[in-house]
């Protein structure tokens, strides 16, 4: 590991600004992969996400900041050192949200057109090919190929040159949800082979979590928090993350030290806090068990979506604020029945904002 | 995306059977008798001239065939076919830089030059001719201003050069239009992409952005070719020796027209055997990638130093094909015998009529045609839309021919009606092009859903279909009027007694070298033309579609 540390980061974007038609899209954006990482920028649509990878690309001129792939500066808005290098000079392959595979040229020659000419190309391309299980589809043309093939020649055009850096444009979008989840591993796998650094687009949380080795949320042109898929589902900076990556919930509550009292009486704070706050907690960190005579319980289950694998109950807690609860398949509690609530582990709690929405 | 109708309209369909996208479900029924008996009927009205034609050289005398077996014939057909691909090849190289410079780059003016590039197509090519035999011909502009540096004379203007020059100026805005549309049509991402392999700005337009505009390319080449075929007035003034002058000068000289209708025959082959290759041409390029997605707009090419150049080229083609006709027709106006000038009001009118009255018909008559083309693709379909399409194959001197020798022996003779009918005949594929186009765009499912809410079929069209597709109707009818406005050839030779046009005023006064009579009604015309041409044009930008 330390070796790794010792070299320069594959990609780091610095300050990142851009402005279409006065209004920022990109504002103040710090990004970094370290090499053979994958990288998900992940965000809503409409955050900017995907003209930061342009801009990496160097397609879309920054209006301030700095980017370095490998050490070497592509592009710097600062006054005294202003740079701009044109696309072709970066290093950076991409894969575009529509592949963007070449129409008039065979799947071969889409493969190979980044390469030098000469006895060495055949080869490569059909290494690239091989490599995404393509071998037999040298000659075949674009508009003859599947949508999941598409993609992976798209892929094996932009690994062949040995790009720096791979850039992904929301590259599973386009395909239906049983390929994608297929692909997803699939070009994992692909690009782990080939050890690039990769930074994938995408608003997609599920695709984010399972295939990125780090996740950067960005909302509003920042990035607001960068790390782990662990990290940010199970210690969300902010409300804002919270509500992104996972499914959050709200409690307001009062917190001394690393208790927090909210409508499910006592909850376990993981940090200490003071005074009003949001207790997040996640569907599937609650935990129902029946009402007895004993324990008359606090809530009353209203709906039921059975999903096979696991079951969302929403229940109404006894001051009458609902709340969502995941569980696994096999309980008998059914719409109408009285359970008592309760938080399992430790809970994250924010500080109480004004005006926010409490929960997607 | 309703803004590339108008390109599209200028380029004829490949010819090719293979059913169309967009008829669904449709596919498999007949189409209903008020689609199909119009469209026959139609595709009937256009087989007319050729039936006549036919007929004809089936009657011809040994005298006739002979004739056509001389070995001028074979010269005549040589020389349109060079002047015709001579044409294809400069409006090309004059049409792709300007298509990429006025799409593409930062060119200072960018968009007013689109608009002043395109605006030639509003000077019909005769008055351009005689502008060009005015400024570069013998005793013209510029041997006046070369004399005082001692050049007396300049190389022979007449014959090929000349005819190459002036179909070249006036008509390589069709090419320019069916580039610009290609290039808009192309997905940015894909050059992008390009340039992410390490290719830069020039390679990438070599490799990627140029093979993927043949079919355009190929396109507008076949519409400045087509033109050059079928055009009767540039060559007459420019005495080149081609099919058309050819065919003129058989029908006004011979008492027997068989050998007129032979040389018609031999020039529709031609036409028909271009057709065919250019449809081989784009028949191989495959289909269009499938693209999904949301095409953004495409990115801007810094011209840097190359951007004086670039201005002069623009320039120098505006000036030629713009700036110089009509500076020699205000020349014209301002130094003759004004007080000649006569009954230019009621040539105005009657031009506007016979282009009014045209543009209507054609529209109507091409919605069957269309309709069927569209929604019920099949064997009936692709014959009565290949019929309707041969009009481009027909030049207007030919349909004048044919019609004016089928209304001598009808009482339709010297009527206005047989006038606009050939005009129809000839310009029908203009409006069935550019109406396929926006029908195409109308999903059979709204129909549908207008059937199960209880509409008729003629109904369904009528409250759902027509009103989606107005831009592409409109936009046909507009290049119809344009188009019948400066027509020619049926003009002369099918107008009434007496009833003139602004087109036939222009020709009768240029061949008495009246050039004030002459200038006048040009002018008129060009202003009629040009706020046309410039409402075509404006449909002719893309969408844009913003960023993430």
């Amino acid at each position: 590991m330390t070796e790794t540390q010792m070299l320069p980061a594959a990609l780091a974007c610095r300050g990142l600004r851009k402005t279409f038609g006065g209004s920022p899209v990109v504002d103040g954006l710090d990004l970094e992969a370290q090499p053979g990482e994958l990288v998900a920028l992940l965000g809503p649509s409409g955050c900017g996400k995907t003209t930061c990878l342009r801009m990496i690309a160097g397609f879309e001129p920054i209006d301030a900041g700095r980017i370095t792939i490998g050490g070497r500066v592509v592009a710097d808005a600062a006054a005294g050192s202003r740079r701009a290098d044109p696309p072709e000079q970066r290093r950076v392959g991409m894969v575009f949200q529509d592949y963007a595979l070449f129409p008039h040229l065979s799947v071969a020659k889409n493969v190979g057109f980044g390469l030098k000419g000469g006895s060495q190309q055949a080869a490569a391309v059909h290494d690239a090919l091989a490599a995404v299980g393509l071998a037999g589809y040298a000659d075949r043309m674009p508009d003859a190929l599947s949508g999941g093939q598409q993609q992976r020649v798209a892929l094996a055009r932009a690994l062949a040159p040995r790009p720096d850096l791979v850039l992904l444009d929301e590259p599973f979008s386009n395909l239906d949800a049983e390929l994608r989840v297929a692909l997803r591993q699939e070009v994992r796998q692909i690009l782990r082979a080939a050890n690039a650094t990769a930074v994938l687009v995408t608003h997609d949380q599920e695709e984010a979590l399972s295939l990125a080795d780090r996740i950067a949320v960005m909302w509003g042109g920042k990035v607001l928090q960068q790390g782990s898929p662990e990290e940010l589902y199970l210690r969300p900076a902010n409300r804002t993350v919270a509500g992104f990556v996972g499914d959050a919930q709200f409690l307001p509550g009062e917190a001394t030290g690393r208790r927090a009292t909210t409508d499910l009486g006592e909850v376990p704070l993981h940090a200490p806090a003071t005074g009003t706050v949001d207790v997040m907690v996640r569907p599937e960190q609650l935990r129902l068990t029946p009402a007895t005579v004993e324990e008359p319980g606090n809530a009353v289950v209203v709906s039921r979506a059975f999903f096979g694998h696991d079951q969302l109950l929403t229940i109404a807690l006894l001051g009458g604020r609902t709340l969502r609860a995941r569980l696994g398949a096999y309980g008998g509690i059914r719409p109408g029945d009285r359970v008592t609530v309760s938080v399992r582990g430790a809970a994250l709690a924010f500080p109480q904002a004004e005006g926010t929405s409490s929960s997607r | 995306m309703t803004s590339s109708t108008l390109d599209n309209a200028w380029i004829p369909p490949v010819v090719d059977g293979s059913a169309e996208d967009g008829a669904g479900s449709a596919a498999t029924r007949r189409p209903p008798l008020v689609v199909w008996l119009p469209a026959a009927i139609v595709a009937l009205l256009v087989l007319v001239p050729i039936g006549y034609l036919l007929v004809r050289a089936w009657e011809a005398g040994p005298a006739a065939w002979e004739s056509l077996l001389r070995p001028k014939t074979a010269r005549v057909v040589l020389n349109s076919v060079v002047l015709a691909c001579g044409v294809a090849l400069t409006s090309t190289v004059i049409a792709v830089p300007l298509a990429w410079l006025t799409t593409r780059t930062d060119l200072p003016g960018r968009r007013w030059w689109a608009a002043v590039a395109t605006l030639p197509l509003a000077v019909p090519s005769y008055v351009g001719a005689l502008a060009v035999i005015a400024a570069f011909g013998p005793k013209g502009a510029l041997q006046g201003l070369l004399e005082p540096m001692g050049v007396e004379r300049l190389p022979s203007l007449y014959g090929f050069w000349g005819s190459l020059l002036t179909l070249t100026l006036f008509t390589y805005p069709y090419s320019l239009l069916a580039v610009r549309a290609g290039l808009r049509g192309l997905d940015p991402a894909v050059e992008e992409a390009s340039r992410s392999l390490g290719q830069g700005p020039w390679a990438t337009f070599r490799r990627v952005t140029l093979p993927q505009l043949r079919p355009a390319i190929a396109a507008g080449a076949l519409l400045t070719a087509l033109y050059t075929l079928g055009d009767f007035g540039v060559v007459t003034l420019m005495r080149f020796d081609a099919f058309t002058r050819a065919i003129y000068v058989q029908y006004r000289s011979a008492l027997d027209r068989s050998g007129a209708a032979l040389l018609s025959l031999v020039l529709i082959g031609v036409t028909i055997a271009l057709l065919l290759i250019e449809a081989r041409v784009r028949g191989r390029q495959g289909g269009a990638a499938a693209r999904v997605g949301v095409a953004r707009q495409s990115g801007t090419v810094p011209l840097g130093r190359w951007k004086v150049p670039a201005i002069i080229f623009c320039g120098v083609v505006a000036t030629l094909s713009l700036g110089m006709p009509i500076a020699v027709l205000l020349g014209w106006l301002l130094r003759g015998r004004r007080d000649q000038i006569t009954g230019l009001v009621t040539a105005a009118g009657h031009s506007l009529e016979l282009a009014i009255a045209t543009a209507a018909v054609a529209t109507v008559l091409a919605l069957p045609v269309a309709l069927l083309a569209v929604r019920w693709p099949g064997r009936l379909a692709s014959v009565v839309e290949r019929t309707a399409f041969l009009g481009y194959a027909l030049p207007g001197l030919v349909v004048a021919f044919a019609f004016v020798s089928i209304g001598v022996r009808t009482p339709w003779h010297q009527t206005l009606a047989l006038l606009v009918l050939a005009c129809v005949v000839r310009f029908l594929p203009e409006a069935v092009a550019s109406e396929q186009v926006s029908l195409r765009q109308v999903s059979p499912r709204l129909e549908e859903a207008a059937r199960g809410l209880g509409s008729t079929m003629t109904q369904a069209v009528r409250r759902v279909t027509v009103p989606l597709a107005m831009p592409g109707l409109l936009a046909g009818a507009g290049l119809v009027l344009l188009t019948t406005m400066k027509e020619l050839p049926i003009t002369l030779l099918l107008s009434p007694t007496g009833w003139s046009t602004l087109a036939t005023d222009i020709w009768t006064a240029s061949n008495d070298a009246r050039w004030a009579e002459a200038a006048a009604p040009a002018l008129v015309l060009i202003g009629l033309s040009l706020p046309m041409t410039l409402l075509l044009q404006s449909r002719d930008r893309g969408s844009r579609a913003d960023h993430d």
